[in-house]
């Protein structure tokens, strides 16, 4: 599991936030863009590109960008 | 994984009633005006239907039962067995199948039965009844399911109020040495009951006063012991892996393909969730039935509801190849195979 792939793909869920804003380092529920639609989208990237199931609580304790990475990478 | 076939069964009529209040989900005021058109085009959601307080499933079901049983001409006394599913039953106890066996005027000896669970009762309850007709030998039987969620739902919670519909469903099913019968996956998840649940009122935390003090969480909603308790996240992230896999399982067991299937009706939960299993399953977009718009998620009811909501006249003299799939509450989950052919569909009524 590649992180700039993955981070590329946690951009994609966003529609109207710049890309270039979107890194490791992000912490992202302080982006303008996010809100509930955007976990839920970002549930559907997990299952598709990871075969991983997010939980809500995996989510709520993730605060950077990075930390989403880790959880996925671990639950693989 | 629990599959079966139950042969010489068939659909012979489906209706739904639902109550004449509708509320639209632009005019919400939980939602922020600015973030209404975003909401509705996410959760696909207008409109729903709410009961008034003296109106309960088993009243909607009554009337689906009723008008049914007139347009198929079936004579009350022939009906073998009655089964209500139901989140929403009119007691603790007795059961509501019981009062509606008097109520509809069928046999005392009409077998009757509740079964408890909501999103994928309608398929539990298939299943239910079409095995005690292949047991017992049954030939004419009802399942009812309703439910009048809009009454568990607190007004001040954003995350379960602008999604929940009422509506009762009758579904007749009678013995047919000629049809295929039903096939049918379920199965169950108990460890995921937090996801959707109203915490208060029954024997677990018997009611008290203090059940019915509002608390806001952290996101804002409020809500009491007594209201729906719904875990978006988990419920979708389990919909979306869980759902595929029953209906490719269903139709790997009954030996069929995708594209043999006319029509396949999910439980109406919410857009992001069925157009995602659509999306993996590659679902044409003809071939998936939606009633979502026009009435929400209505729990048991949903499956029937949303059937009866298209206008398959169109269809009449065909065989319509069908898979339904029920997901949610328990958490609990089932698809059924099952044909339409000389159906008798009967427009919503309201009430």
């Amino acid at each position: 599991m590649d992180l700039d792939d993955f981070v590329k793909n946690f951009a994609e869920q966003f529609n109207e936030t710049d890309p270039s804003l979107i890194t490791p380092e992000t912490k992202f529920k302080e982006l303008e863009e996010w809100s509930s639609l955007i976990s839920l989208s970002l549930i559907a990237m997990a299952d598709e590109k990871y075969n991983v199931k997010l939980k809500g609580d995996d989510i709520k304790k993730a605060v950077y960008v990075k930390d989403l990475f880790e959880i996925i990478k671990d639950k693989k | 994984m629990a599959f079966v076939t139950i042969n010489a069964v068939r659909i012979a009529g489906m209706s739904a009633f639902v109550p004449s209040k509708i509320e639209s989900n632009y005019e919400l005021n939980i939602i922020e005006p600015e973030e209404r058109i975003k909401y509705v085009t996410s959760v696909g959601i207008e409109n729903r239907r709410v009961s008034p307080a003296e109106l309960t499933s088993a009243d909607l079901c009554f009337h689906a039962a009723k008008s049914l049983i007139r347009s198929l001409a079936w004579n009350e006394k022939d009906i073998d067995c009655l089964i209500f599913v139901s989140q929403t039953p009119d007691y603790i106890l007795p059961s509501t199948s019981c009062i509606l066996q008097s109520r509809l005027g069928l046999s005392t000896e009409c077998f009757a039965i509740d079964i408890s669970l909501g999103c994928s009762g309608w398929v539990y309850g298939m299943f239910v009844i079409s095995s005690l007709m292949a047991s017992a030998r049954f030939k004419k039987a009802l399942l009812l399911a309703g439910d009048t969620i809009s009454k568990v739902v607190s007004p001040y919670d954003r995350s379960t109020k602008p999604l929940f519909g009422d509506a009762g469903t009758a579904t007749a099913i009678s013995y047919d040495d000629s049809s295929d019968g039903f096939i049918f996956h379920t199965a169950v998840d108990g460890s995921g009951k937090d996801a959707i649940i109203v915490p208060g009122g029954m024997f677990r935390h018997p009611f008290s006063e203090s059940l019915l003090e509002y608390h806001e969480f952290e996101d804002g909603n409020k809500r009491n012991e007594l209201n729906l308790v719904l875990n978006g996240m988990d419920v979708f992230s389990f919909a979306i892996s869980e759902v595929p896999k029953s209906i490719r399982a269903l139709l790997d067991y009954a030996s069929m393909r995708l594209d043999d299937i006319d029509f396949f009706i999910l439980h109406q939960a919410n857009k992001m969730i069925n157009e995602t299993v659509r999306n993996k399953l590659k679902i044409p977009k003809d071939k998936m039935l939606y009633s979502l718009k026009d009435y929400g998620n209505t729990s048991s009811a949903s499956i029937p509801l949303t059937i009866v909501a298209q206008d398959l006249d169109l269809y009449k003299s065909k065989i319509l190849k069908c898979v339904a799939s029920g997901f949610g509450v328990g958490l609990s989950w089932a698809s059924i195979y099952f044909t339409l052919k000389d159906t008798v569909l009967l427009p919503i009524g309201v009430i």
